[in-house]
């Protein structure tokens, strides 16, 4: 029997929210006009880790920045994921994220900046247009997915602030907050998780300031409410439930590369001529796709985004892993 | 304590089917599309774990059989054993099947190359001779030299183990990794108590009778 499950795309939202609900959320939104936040929508969803209640966003697809690859299954990007503040199995994110409080929430935006800045959530949610990007998603473990996100170039935050002359690095760090994280207790790494980028990296416009996905606020699984995605890189260089944007003028120490240098470098471009020592990085897994009696597909030199090579020329990417 | 002939092949008949749940617990979770995100990597860690169990649980029936005085246990051993054979192969299908497509090349080359999986497929191909030997036939054949040849099965577990840490180190999760080493460690040190207390009393023995001869 053939069951159409219906694509991510395909899904208009008149047709999953109930009527009576969306004619609410129109007279809700005549008093939020200038919000690009809609509003709190009971979707009826056949997700069951999907809350009843979620923001929905407000976003315009940007075809420039999206990728031509089907989007992975909202449940897949919500059910497998590494977040090790909730536990190091790709199931514990899903399972204890709830204890985590997206909101209210602050970031504070701090260092080598002209003019440092403390946003609320909300407020950050404001400070530029969003806009719906289709990245590939690349995890050093060897497989990916495609993640429809909603958020704003990260260039935009940066320009807010000022950077001065010495600001050549972006430090993000994420919450440790025992309380709301059971994660913390382990010793894994050493908290907060700490991420870092060059400052082109971090100017560069795919570098997304990312606050939602499918249209909707970011689940506490996937880094709610505020994390950074670098497309190009592994998965881990994109910190999620950041608190903290500092700006610096040495290198700053990344969680992974302090755990294990030698494994995870402070670039770690998505590169399929350099290995994990453990592993090849030549492949990967396409989650939701490749299956048992598929071969695993080819992995793209910066994750198929070419665009950010001239960032790294004269650079030995061997060294610079 | 005996069992009756009849009743051992009872027990050898459920253990049998018990052993193979996890296979078929796994096939079904695979068939309903129920193993997650990533059905791939569930199998292949599910298979190797479970290559784990069974080697700890072999090494464990010697020293419970002369704890307990339950001589029965040994009658599970090979059987025991050979399941872990069964799971490492299955474990091994995963990495020649789901990892590499059958990619001979690609395979060696991963083999050699990385520590991690040389390890792993070294503990593989010491198993073999033991699951080749395992019968009564070649135990008979080879005599005292069978004996010998199967503590070989303490070089699998260890390797298999380092193989386990190795892979967990990425992700420093060493709970698992660190209980069945634990576990090994301890059925080890049982078996080289109990060896040392042998070769005392073969010594004392040895003396004794010495003693006798010349008085």
């Amino acid at each position: 029997m053939l069951i159409k499950l219906p694509r991510y795309n395909d899904i208009l939202p008149s047709e999953i929210t109930p009527r009576e609900i969306a004619s609410s959320r129109r007279v809700f939104l005549q008093g939020l006009a200038t919000a690009p936040l809609l509003a709190s929508v009971w979707s009826a969803s056949a997700f069951a880790n999907e809350p009843a209640s979620r923001l929905r966003l407000m976003a315009q697809r940007s075809a420039k920045y999206s990728v031509a690859d089907k989007a992975s299954s909202f449940t897949d990007t919500t059910t497998y994921n590494n977040f090790y503040e909730f536990g190091t199995d790709k199931g514990d994110p899903a399972l204890y994220a709830g204890s985590l409080k997206p909101r209210p929430w602050t970031i504070k935006i701090d260092g080598e900046v002209k003019k440092p800045l403390t946003l609320d959530i909300d407020a950050l949610l404001k400070l530029a247009p969003l806009e719906e990007r289709l990245y590939r998603l690349r995890c050093v473990e060897g497989w990916s997915m495609v993640i429809p996100w909603v958020g704003f170039p990260l260039s935009e935050l940066i320009k807010r602030v000022e950077p001065t002359g010495n600001a050549k690095y972006v430090e993000f760090t994420t919450l440790a907050d025992r309380a709301q994280m059971p994660g913390i207790r382990s010793r894994v790494l050493d908290w907060p998780y700490t991420e870092g980028l060059r400052m082109d990296e971090a100017t560069h416009p795919l570098t997304l300031v990312t606050v939602g996905m499918y249209g909707q606020i970011l689940p506490n699984q996937n880094g709610a409410p505020v994390r950074i995605i670098v497309p190009w890189k592994y998965g881990f260089k994109s910190a999620k439930s950041i608190v903290r944007i500092r700006f610096t003028e040495a290198q700053p120490k990344t969680s992974w590369h302090v755990a294990a240098p030698d494994e995870y470098g402070f670039y770690s471009n998505v590169n399929p001529e350099v290995d994990h020592p453990r592993w090849s990085q030549a492949t990967e897994r396409r989650i939701g796709e490749d299956g048992f009696f598929t071969k695993k597909r080819k992995t793209l030199m910066f994750n198929g985004y070419p665009e950010v090579a001239s960032l790294y020329s004269g650079m030995d990417l061997r060294k610079f892993y | 304590m005996t069992l009756h002939a009849a009743r051992l092949i009872h027990l050898k008949r459920a253990v049998f089917v018990v052993a193979l749940l996890p296979l078929i617990t796994y096939l079904w979770l695979a068939i309903h599309q129920a193993l997650g995100a990533n059905p791939i990597e569930a199998l292949t860690r599910a298979s190797g774990d479970w290559t784990l169990y069974f080697l700890c649980l072999t090494l464990a029936m010697t020293p419970l059989r002369r704890i307990t005085k339950q001589n029965w246990l040994q009658a599970l051993r090979r059987m025991l054993g050979l399941f872990a054979f069964f799971y490492a192969c299955l474990h091994l299908i995963t990495f020649i099947w789901f990892d590499h497509f059958f990619d001979t090349v690609e395979i060696w080359r991963d083999v050699w190359k990385r520590p991690f999986i040389t390890v792993g497929f070294t503990a593989f191909l010491l198993l073999i001779p033991l699951a080749v030997t395992s019968t009564h036939a070649m135990q008979r054949r080879l005599g005292r030299h069978w004996s010998r040849l199967h503590r070989l099965v303490y070089a699998v577990a260890l390797l298999a183990l380092l193989h386990f840490w190795w892979m967990r180190s990425g992700k420093q999760n060493f709970g698992e990794p660190l209980l069945l080493t634990v576990i090994t460690l301890i059925l080890l040190t049982a078996r080289v108590a109990s060896a040392t207390q042998r070769w005392i009393q073969v010594r004392t023995s040895l003396a004794d009778s010495r003693g006798a001869e010349s008085r």
